[in-house]
């Protein structure tokens, strides 16, 4: 399993999804955290392309053997691409969270929500006033 | 207990074979009658086009091949006759081998659901009678036995609610049910067409009364909760409860669940309950199977009644004085209808109710007094020396039939979560407790011994997390790789649920 | 427990009595007085009012039953009654600890393959309560995969299937539209004119309830091109002979297991079975188990799919079961190996002939015609010219349990009862069924009320 690591060029949502920001499209995963968290993810299915995202709310669900947690949105957007990969090799999202794990591609809609995002070293210092 | 040695057992070195991989062509095991009618040829009686083409892949053994796989599985069993079972809101209680005699007398065995009622007095007298000595333990007048397992009254439970409301012409849409429930609860308030409401615990371990006074309204239609909960605490505010739901026009549903803390001490009829589930498979003696059969009948207030699933057994009486006859009483207009084929699991009715006739009245109660006095008891023994340090209970208060450890403690200081516990505790020939749950407490251990277990053996469960404790102080590593001497070690889940193999396939690819 | 038990640990625990455990428990709610229960019995008396209760039934081996809709007097093998009398198998908790729990495992993972193999669907669950309540929960399963919310049923499904469709559809939020027979099976056309767009699921049995055959491809057709499901409740023994379900366009097969090695029991316990296409997968209802192996390589069993359970799904499970009835399944394959592949197949064919030849022999009796023509498996509809109830208490009284009255569930067949065959009933047993329906049929006739008299009490009398 990789180290804990939030890398400095994505932006972060408090419920532990991260953002890649290029232009108006970002891509979205879970955090490294959110990933131990969880445990060894047995499943997760992707959303259909088209579907629409709101920033905050939940666009899909990862499971774990016990348990099963909601994905949140951290911007608003269309899915214009998803990561098929995942849904028989659902383990990257634990071996390469922020890679080979990244869930969905989305045209944004409002790319003034990424000021509401958290830097790395934010999202860090959340994690350690919460632990 | 020493570290264990890595030798394996000879379980472990004899591998899993299914009685499929068993099978060798042309064995067989049973004979069946030689045909007496004419042997037609099948495609001359049913169209070809509607015959099965190749037969089902079913084993080719002997008979002593049966007997000796199944033997040799159940062997890879823990059971209740073997040890002890202390799973919180399960009630894993002795069961006694009379009730599977009179189960078996063919008078009950043999009895076709739709056998003439007037062929079936005795099935019918004996239901009536169970009903009338549940209706006695919860203090609620009606009692429906359909339901065939606790899960299933609570569903019975919330379509009466609904069929309650819409005959007042009132359309609810919210069930309220504390955080600490039972995963059937919330499960069954979505079957029924219900939006879960989540209420929040108190530091006494009941109903937050502001969060359940803010959230009872006109648009609650039940509330669902078992007293005592699921962390073994009663809730002292349940004439309280009961009085805020009532007025906000809600029912009140009681999941019969930890009924064998109070039996004979307090019924939910008199705490306020509209209805009630019993699981006969806990309080009531049937034995778990392994994952059932049980039973879950419903008893119901009087303004509930009219609602019951359909049929009832009724005692009539004759009009010319003569014994009464028992009936099923199909004739229900306002029943919410059926809930599954014929009357319910009788088989295992016949089992309670040898069970309520060979305790009583006396024995019941005593059963209830025991349960607590014997989780009272452990509570106590657990509370001393490292369990009480590094697994201490999460509500500090008297607790009834069960109670709730929290291994966090365990867990920050020593390495070892509540996991590592259970998996440890099975080398010690011991069954752990409910584990990870309520949700509420973090790395929960709910801990039910029941009262049919001596004191020597609470001494020695209470022993054993101790030692297990004990070792962890030294090396933590020895409980995360545990168990050690079962028929297998720890098995790979993740694996399991990525690629699941759910039968071997056979005809199918 | 002792006197001296119990002064040591209440010592323990630092009260002086018992009663002090209870005082969280408020005196308004505190039971005053005893329960108003007998005092607890010997188990000599215990026994012997089990044994008075059961000899106040007329039970099926003191009658020769043609009793069916659903449930059958099959043979169980005295190896059944051994093994799951075993204290390892009826006394354990359902198999939350896998390391200690293999012998059921394996036992569920050998009865979901029996049962993948017997519907020809490749996913199986470790079974459900019973077989009605398996049909409501093929619905659930339906309007969760389609998000539609009409629900076509057929009236050759169980009157108890159907009606609890119904009741649980009440908490679904669901309707259900019935399609008619016509000439014994369902009106293709009438089915196929109630389904539409918005249907979730289409349901069949197989056989039906009055013992036809149904051609379950051709119906299974339209409910396929509108992507509703197609949910068929079978007769598991049926399923020897007749074509799998999954062959057939079925996505769901469910139905009745009691024929598989369960007791009548008056009705319960016995278990319901519930098979899928691989698709639905994830929206199972109930335990199942699947194979994998432990730290050290040996093969193992453990439960699988656990997130789709209440345990863990809460108000998004799948279903809300928790206790089933893994005895009564376990029960199940015992018997399907005693059997055996050979063994099933002849079980099957000897039901199908011995059928035919009842049919034959009733429907050549005066007073007695067939409802339907249609192919049969192991139970059939008559009609009779005569009382049905009446006729019913003739039989009853020369020791014959001659069928099942179908004139509650089907008012059109007032005068129809189904009979129905096991592998118990002999020829001479079907011959002397002939016998002495014919002579009740004979004497019910001659006692018939003239019209506008109120009925006998016989004729009052339930099903």
């Amino acid at each position: 399993m990789a180290d804990a690591s939030y890398p400095d060029d994505l932006k972060y949502h408090p419920e532990h999804d991260w953002a890649r920001i290029e232009g108006e499209v970002a891509t979205f995963g879970i955090t490294w955290y959110a990933q131990d968290a969880l445990g060894e993810v047995v499943f997760y299915e992707t959303p259909e392309v088209g579907t629409e995202v709101k920033k905050d709310s939940s666009y899909a669900e990862v499971e774990s053997v016990k348990a099963v947690s909601d994905v949140y949105a951290p911007l608003s957007g269309q899915v214009t691409e998803v990561n098929e990969q995942l849904s028989d090799g659902p383990e990257k999202i634990n071996e390469d969270p922020y890679g080979e794990g990244w869930m969905v591609r989305v045209k944004l809609s409002d790319p003034s929500e990424v000021a509401q995002l958290m830097d790395a070293s934010a999202y860090r210092k959340l994690l350690e006033e919460a632990s | 207990m020493a570290k264990p040695e890595l030798t394996e057992t000879p379980m472990q070195g004899d591998p899993a074979t299914t009685i499929f991989e068993r099978s060798v062509e042309g064995r067989r095991a049973g004979a069946l009658p030689e045909p007496d009618v004419p042997e037609t040829p099948m495609d001359e009686l049913i169209p070809k086009r509607l015959l099965r083409g190749k037969p089902a892949e079913l084993p080719e053994v002997s008979e002593p091949e049966i007997v000796r796989h199944y033997n040799r599985i159940s062997r890879r069993n823990f059971d209740l006759d073997t040890g002890f079972y202390p799973l919180g809101s399960c009630t894993m209680k002795h069961n006694p081998r009379l009730n599977e005699r009179v189960a078996a007398l063919p008078g009950h065995a043999r009895l076709h659901p739709a056998q003439d009622p007037r062929r079936a007095q005795g099935a019918l007298e004996l239901m009536w009678r169970l009903c009338e000595a549940l209706s006695e333990i919860c203090g609620l007048p009606y009692v429906s036995l359909q339901p065939s397992a606790g899960s299933h009254g609570e569903l019975a439970g919330l379509l009466l609610t609904r069929a309650y409301h819409a005959d007042r012409g009132e359309e609810r849409t919210k069930v309220l049910t504390p955080d600490t429930a039972h995963g059937t609860n919330p499960a069954t308030v979505t079957m029924a067409g219900y939006e879960v409401v989540k209420l929040a615990t108190n530091e006494r371990g009941g109903i937050d009364l502001d969060d359940l006074r803010a959230r009872a309204d006109s648009e609650t239609a039940c509330l669902m909760l078992t007293n005592p909960n699921t962390l073994g605490l009663f809730d002292e505010n349940i004439t309280e409860i009961a009085s805020i739901v009532h007025e906000a026009g809600g029912t009140l549903y009681y999941d019969g669940a930890n009924l064998n803390a109070v039996m004979g001490r307090s019924r939910p009829g008199d705490m306020g309950f509209d209805i009630v589930h019993l699981n006969l498979h806990k309080s009531f003696s049937q034995p778990h199977g392994g994952g059932g059969p049980g039973a879950g009948p419903i008893a119901v207030s009087e303004r509930i009644e009219p609602f019951l699933p359909r049929p009832q057994v009724v005692r009539r009486e004759s009009s010319n004085g003569a014994e009464p006859a028992f009936d099923l009483d199909f004739d229900r207009p306002k029943s919410i209808g059926r809930l599954r084929g014929f009357q319910g699991n009788f088989g295992v009715f016949v089992r309670s109710y040898a069970y309520i006739l060979s305790l009583g009245g006396d024995g019941l109660t005593e059963a209830s007094e025991t349960a607590v006095l014997n989780a009272n008891y452990l509570l106590a023994r657990m509370s001393e020396g490292r369990t009480g340090k590094f697994a201490p209970v999460a509500f500090d208060r008297r607790c009834m039939h069960e109670f709730v450890l929290s291994g966090a403690p365990a867990k920050k200081e020593l390495g070892i979560n509540t996991l590592d516990v259970a998996k440890r505790l099975l080398d010690f020939g011991m069954h752990p407790p409910t584990v990870y749950f309520p949700l509420l407490v973090d790395e929960a251990m709910m801990i039910e011994p029941t009262e049919t277990e001596t004191r020597e053996t609470l001494d020695a469960f209470a022993e054993a997390i101790d030692s297990i404790l004990a070792e962890a102080e030294d090396d933590p590593e020895v409980a995360q790789n545990a168990p050690y001497t079962t028929p297998v070690r720890r098995l790979d889940e993740v694996t399991a649920n990525r690629r699941p193999i759910v039968r071997q396939p056979l005809s199918l690819s | 427990m002792t006197d001296d038990d119990r002064g040591r640990m209440l010592d323990a625990i630092g009260v002086g009595s018992v009663d002090e455990l209870f005082e969280d428990i408020p005196a308004d709610v505190r039971l005053d007085r005893p329960l108003k229960l007998p005092d607890g019995l010997p188990e000599t008396e215990v026994f012997d009012r089990l044994a008075a209760l059961a000899s106040r039934n007329a039970h099926a081996e003191a009658e020769v039953s043609f009793l069916g809709a659903g449930m059958y007097d099959h043979y169980v093998p005295a190896i059944v009654d051994a093994i799951t009398s075993r204290s390892e198998f009826l006394t354990p908790y359902t198999p939350y600890q896998p390391e200690i729990s293999q012998g059921g495992l394996q036992a569920m993972f050998e009865f979901q393959t029996a049962m993948s193999e017997l519907t020809g669907l490749p996913v199986s669950n470790a079974a459900l309560y019973e077989g009605p309540s398996s049909v409501a929960s093929a619905a659930y399963l339906a309007l969760g995969a389609t998000g539609r919310k009409k629900l076509v049923a057929s009236r050759g499904v169980h009157p108890h299937s159907r009606e609890s469709l119904v009741t649980y559809g009440a908490g679904y939020g669901s309707e259900v539209a019935e399609v008619d027979l016509d000439a014994g099976v369902t009106d293709a056309s009438a089915l196929a004119d109630a389904i539409d767009d918005e249907t979730a699921a289409v349901f069949l049995q197989q056989p039906n309830f009055l013992g036809a055959v149904e051609d379950v491809e051709s119906l299974a057709q339209r409910a396929k091109e509108v992507g509703a499901l197609v949910v068929v409740a079978c007769d598991p023994v049926a399923l020897s002979v007749l074509r799998p379900p999954g062959q057939c366009g079925a996505d769901v097969a469910v139905g009745e297991g009691q024929p598989l090695g369960n007791r009548l029991d008056y009705g319960g316990p016995s278990f319901g079975f519930f098979c899928a296409t691989e698709e639905h997968i994830r929206r199972m209802p109930g335990r199942i188990a699947g194979e994998t192996t432990d730290v050290d390589g040996r093969r193992g069993f453990v439960l699988t799919l656990q997130t789709r359970e209440q345990h863990i799904r809460r108000e998004k499970a799948t279903h809300n079961i928790c206790t089933a009835q893994a005895l009564n399944a376990l029960a199940g394959i015992i018997h399907l190996s005693w059997l055996g592949k050979r063994g099933f197949v002849e079980l099957g064919e000897l039901l199908v002939r011995r059928t035919a030849y009842a049919r034959e022999r009733l429907a050549a009796l005066d007073g007695v015609e067939l409802l339907h023509q249609a192919p049969v498996v192991r139970e059939f509809a008559v009609r009779l010219e005569a009382p049905v109830a009446r006729v019913l208490e003739r039989c009853a009284a020369e020791g014959i349990g001659a069928g099942y009255p179908l004139g509650r569930d089907y008012p059109e067949h007032e005068d129809g009862l189904l009979i129905a065959l096991t592998e118990r009933r002999s020829r001479a047993d079907i011959d002397r069924l002939a016998e002495v329906l014919e002579k009740a049929i004979k004497e019910s006739r001659a006692n018939a009320p003239q019209a506008g008299t109120p009925g006998r009490e016989a004729e009052d009398v339930p099903a």
